[in-house]
């Protein structure tokens, strides 16, 4: 589904992304894991192009989306962010935040959007809040809110930008509730997180990025029980 | 010292005439500069360097030179270029709409930069492009946060209108120096153009006030 081959990214001089290659099955759910600084969310944001790659090349599928002729507003569409902050429209209600994209990009009809949104919304127990606006919402109820924005557009891929880091802490359930719900349904998922519990329990695959590398990558109960790197045994010694 | 009511009353139906002349001016200068400023604050936060330049120096022009300058500039420079005979009142507008749309440039610029970052991103992410993501999420909100720097721009223009009065426009201003002229007095006319001018901008800060307190309730 996802290929990553070579893949540098620079800020200026700073080479944030050193040489990252990795695959991604389809239906996988691949957790990130790393300490701060490491480039796991810079990663993470390149596979949608909202960063663009300095080099190497990144295929979604059969398109290679670091060229700069392909059109990157359509291979959005089929991957779905969900961000640290939820970012969701403040100026907008619940409902209309969901359904602009399917009818903007998608070209959908309303009443489809709308039938779309409602499903969602009776799926995550937030059909009550469909006209409220996003001010009103629990920080849990606002990143529902965005994976359901996310998953109107029916994507193939879904990327968790540290999607639980902001929230208060019994809110976090919530949100990872979800989340394995769509590893269950079979979404392939690429996960940036510091939730180990979610890392062990959801993730197909644990990679540990250090420094702008993949220092080790494996199942979660091997990377997590038997790490081979010094620096993956130092990182998990202080977060577990 | 007397003060001559008379005058003031003699010269009502002109102060009247020029006080519409004034409202039809800031009313003109703010729509059209707010037309042209949208313009110029796309233009001069374009991704390319060459384009941006010219855009940047018509804002540096307009708001780093004195609009008096620039009424003489459009009067006897511009507008003899386009039309003959001149007509002051087309002049003023003119003059008026390029200089309101530079500061109303810079008050979209800062709107819409004053947007976080993440609205832009997190539309990107849904595959919409950068015309929806202006038109749907970002311009929406930054014009909120443009009513009152907006406002402000039109009480602006509106005071600023006067200086038409140099080239002749026959707007409030122009009719109390008329008055001035024809008696050789001072109070009674310009203290009449003054208290019609507050009423005007005293009137648009409680409409402004309004309108912001509407949008801020949605």
């Amino acid at each position: 589904m996802i290929r990553v081959k070579n893949l540098k990214k620079s800020f200026g001089d700073v080479e944030v992304l050193k040489d990252i290659n990795v695959q991604i099955k389809t239906k996988e759910v691949m957790v990130v894991i790393g300490p701060s600084g490491s480039g796991k969310s810079t990663f993470l944001r390149c596979l949608n192009r909202l960063e663009e790659t300095t080099s190497g090349t990144i295929h979604i599928e059969d398109i290679d989306i670091s060229d700069k002729k392909v059109n990157i507003n359509s291979v959005r569409a089929d991957i779905g962010m969900i961000f640290q902050h939820f970012n969701l429209f403040p100026h907008k209600t619940v409902l209309e935040n969901i359904i602009l994209a399917p009818m903007k990009v998608r070209k959908k009809s309303r009443e489809e959007a709308e039938k779309i949104a409602y499903d969602l919304l009776r799926k995550l127990g937030l059909v009550e809040k469909a006209k409220v606006y996003p001010d009103s919402l629990s920080g849990g109820q606002k990143q529902r809110i965005a994976i359901a924005r996310a998953l109107a557009m029916e994507p193939k891929i879904m990327l968790f930008d540290e999607p639980t880091s902001a929230l208060d802490p019994e809110m976090v359930g919530e949100v990872l509730a979800v989340m394995k719900g769509l590893a269950q349904d079979g979404m392939t998922m690429v996960v940036v997180t510091h939730e180990m519990g979610f890392a062990r329990e959801v993730g197909d695959r644990v990679v540990f990025m250090d420094e702008g590398y993949i220092v080790e990558e494996a199942c979660p109960l091997t990377l997590f029980s038997a790490p081979k790197h010094e620096r993956t045994k130092a990182f998990l010694s202080k977060v577990l | 010292m007397d003060f001559r009511f008379d005058i003031i009353i003699e010269y009502a139906p002109f102060l009247l005439k020029g006080l519409l002349y004034t409202i039809g001016l800031s009313v003109g200068g703010i729509v059209l500069g707010t037309v042209l400023g949208f313009f110029i604050a796309l233009g001069k936060m374009s991704k390319f360097k060459l384009v941006r330049i010219p855009f940047i120096w018509y804002i540096n022009f307009f708001r780093g030179t004195p609009l008096l300058v620039q009424l003489f500039l459009v009067h006897f420079g511009l507008m003899p270029l386009l039309m003959s005979p001149t007509n002051t009142v087309i002049s003023a507008l003119v003059a008026l709409s390029l200089n309101s749309a530079a500061y109303v440039a810079e008050i979209f610029r800062a709107g819409i930069q004053s947007i976080d970052k993440g609205q832009d991103e997190a539309a990107r992410s849904l595959g919409m492009g950068s015309r929806l993501t202006m038109g749907h999420i970002i311009f929406p909100q930054a014009f909120r946060r443009m009513i009152p720097p907006l406002g402000n721009e039109f009480i602006t223009l509106l005071k600023d209108s006067s200086l038409a009065a140099i080239i002749a426009t026959p707007e409030l201003m122009y009719w109390g120096r008329a008055a001035s002229g024809q008696y050789f007095r001072v109070w009674e006319p310009y203290l009449a153009v003054a208290f019609t001018y507050l009423l005007l901008t005293l009137s648009l800060t409680y409409l402004l006030n309004y309108v912001e307190k509407r949008l801020s309730n949605k």
